[in-house]
């Protein structure tokens, strides 16, 4: 039992993600809140692991462990936090965490919060909920939590450092596991690429169908801008998945980022947040997008992109 | 095979969420079939479709209202419904993992899907955890599985197109980020005609655990900041729109 903050980061070819930068940041000055230290954890090989500004970073790097393979992470990290016995445990709330944290909850019996914003001195999280509509804050009990913590929550800056990693070898024997990485999968090509775009127009499921999209099409083009989305819509087979804007999808930051009928989800406010003029179309007046844009009006967005049309 | 589904039904979030005491008052709120779970559902058809098997699709009822999305599942393909008559709004995540998981060790399964998250959570997701208690590998963000022999393919997505290719040998469990191809529709006709003929089996809950969160509180965000709202009918919007488009050079 310590009063240390474990943050397992995370990278991908070759570089750490920025929520792992802004975990370390959180989680030294909950360290010494704690009476503990801040320890990065970089589990995988290819990277320069000495970036943190952390109290100490471990690195286990492993063949094994060259690509993301959850059951071997898991395992990984499973062993490392039984050896380590932390007060905490941060995940980043990604495509790679969220495989983790909840499992690594349940195999060690300890509370887990998931969309974590905040965390107090106490460990009370402050978490999303209901696609942003609302927010829980949550007390773990015992002695030890793990947080799943949202990309964007805290400063990058904060935890970018040179703490010199010690190297360990991976605590636990990895042969025998049931998951291969088979192959990475590259991103389709020949569509144009939206994170290029000075304009785009974008639009979630309030579109309502396939048919529709031509409306937004053609706004679109007497705006000089292009067509994005929401995922529901790409889900729906409505459009590409070269045109998905959010968590997994692109990270767009246009001049112009006009939105008709999306909610504002956190995963999309992830890809388009730091977008220069943001202008929302919304039918309900609550939509946690309008928390987000510059500009919104609480309006059909098919009666206002026809008025549009007339206009341009 | 034998695929199960877990699905949940959840408090529609295009509604207003009215609170009550710490949490979200479920006796005011339309309930939903989860939309990872829509996905996750034409996932696991779609498998039996390509190597044959049943599809089960199970649910805790939290509320008692659970059946329509067990029914609504089986108008799109699945063979079988099970419900665990939870029947206690306040279990948490890791309490309903632990039903799920003991209800799904009596099912043989080959595959487990869940749906990668439901939009309600504080301490999801259910599938890792289940994945955890029945010792099966679990992999998440999935979309697109592939059943050969005694090992599935899958794709999972990291972000913006990225994402990796694995193997894993049966059994396990997925997290349905999306189906491979868009959910089918399934005809009223076919909902009214299931929800008249099915059966649902019940299971009573079995096992205990806990998430060892206590809700402190659950409220709306305290918002920094707000949008300059435009004020009007449709057609004033749409022309301040195009005004502040013009003299920001963008129109
Ligand atoms: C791991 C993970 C990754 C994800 N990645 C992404 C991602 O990359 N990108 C992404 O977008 N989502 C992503 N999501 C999904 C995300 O959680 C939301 O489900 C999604 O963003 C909702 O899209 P939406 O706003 O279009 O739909 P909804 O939330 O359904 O919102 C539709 C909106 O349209 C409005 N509307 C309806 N009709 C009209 C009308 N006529 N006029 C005006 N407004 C109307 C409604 O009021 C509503 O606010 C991800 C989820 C998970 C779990
Ligand atoms: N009460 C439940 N009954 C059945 N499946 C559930 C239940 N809660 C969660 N799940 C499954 O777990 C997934 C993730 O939900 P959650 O853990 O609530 O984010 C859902 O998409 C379902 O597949």
């Amino acid at each position: 039992m310590s009063n240390d903050v474990l943050v397992i980061t995370e990278h991908m070819d070759g570089k750490f993600s920025d929520v792992s930068f802004e975990m370390v940041g959180k989680a030294k000055e909950l360290a010494s809140a704690l009476g503990g230290q801040a320890v990065a954890v970089v589990v995988g090989s290819g990277v320069s692991s000495n970036v943190f500004a952390s109290d100490s970073t471990i690195h286990i790097d492993d063949a094994a462990l060259s690509n993301f393979n959850p059951e071997a992470y898991g395992k990984v990290i499973e062993a490392l936090v039984k050896e380590k016995s932390p007060r905490l445990v941060m995940f980043g709330w990604t495509a790679t965490g969220m495989d983790l944290a909840a499992w690594l909850s349940a195999r060690l019996g300890k509370p887990c919060a998931a969309y974590v914003k905040n965390i107090g001195a106490d460990l009370t999280m402050s978490c999303q909920a209901y696609g942003g509509k609302m927010v829980a804050d949550v007390a773990p009990e015992g002695d030890m939590a793990i947080a799943a913590v949202l990309a964007g929550s805290f400063p990058v800056e904060a935890g970018q450092g040179s703490t010199a990693a010690t190297q360990i070898a991976s605590p636990v024997a990895l042969d025998g596991l049931k998951t291969k990485f088979v192959e990475a999968i590259k991103p389709a090509g020949g569509d144009v690429d939206i994170t290029a775009q000075t304009k785009l127009v974008s639009i979630g499921r309030g579109i309502g169908s396939k048919d529709n999209v031509e409306l937004a099409e053609e706004l679109a083009q007497k705006l000089g801008a292009t067509v994005s989305s929401s995922r529901p819509v790409v889900d729906a087979g409505w459009l590409p998945r070269t045109r998905q804007v959010g968590k997994s999808g692109l990270k767009v930051k246009p001049k112009l980022y006009l939105m008709l009928g999306i909610s504002g989800a956190p995963e999309h406010l992830e890809g388009m947040k730091s977008a220069e003029l943001i202008i929302a179309v919304n039918t309900d007046k609550k939509a946690p997008i309008f928390n987000v844009a510059h500009y919104g009006a609480t309006a059909d967005l098919f009666e206002v992109a026809e008025a549009m049309l007339e206009l341009l | 095979m034998n695929i199960v589904v877990a699905i949940k039904h959840i408090p529609s979030i295009a509604d207003d969420l009215p609170v009550k005491g710490n949490n979200v008052d479920f006796d005011s709120v339309d309930f939903v079939l989860n939309e990872f779970d829509e996905q996750s559902i034409e996932q696991a058809v779609l498998v039996k479709e390509a190597v044959g098997g049943t599809v089960t699709v199970v649910g805790v009822d939290m509320i008692g209202e659970l059946d329509n999305a067990l029914h609504l599942a089986l108008a799109k393909g699945a063979d079988k419904a099970v419900k665990i008559t939870g029947d206690d709004p306040s279990a948490d995540s890791h309490q309903q993992a632990k039903w799920l998981a003991e209800a799904i060790k009596g099912m043989s399964a080959d595959m487990v899907f869940a749906g990668v998250q439901a939009s309600n959570d504080l301490d999801g997701q259910i599938g890792p955890m289940i994945a955890a208690y029945l010792d099966m590998p679990y992999i998440g963000g999935v979309s697109s599985v592939e059943v050969a022999g005694d090992s599935a393919t899958v794709n999972k997505e990291f972000a913006g197109g990225v994402g990796a290719k694995y193997s894993v040998s049966l059994p396990m469990v997925v997290g349905v980020q999306a189906s491979v191809k868009p959910p089918r529709y399934a005809p009223v006709s076919k909902v009214r005609q299931v929800t008249q003929t099915a059966t649902i089996e019940k299971v009573a809950p079995s096992g205990e655990a806990s998430s060892g969160l206590t809700m402190k509180k659950m409220a709306p965000p305290v918002v920094t900041g707000h949008a300059e709202m435009i004020e009007g009918s449709s057609k004033d919007v749409a022309k301040k729109i195009v005004e502040l488009l013009k003299s920001k050079g963008l129109a």
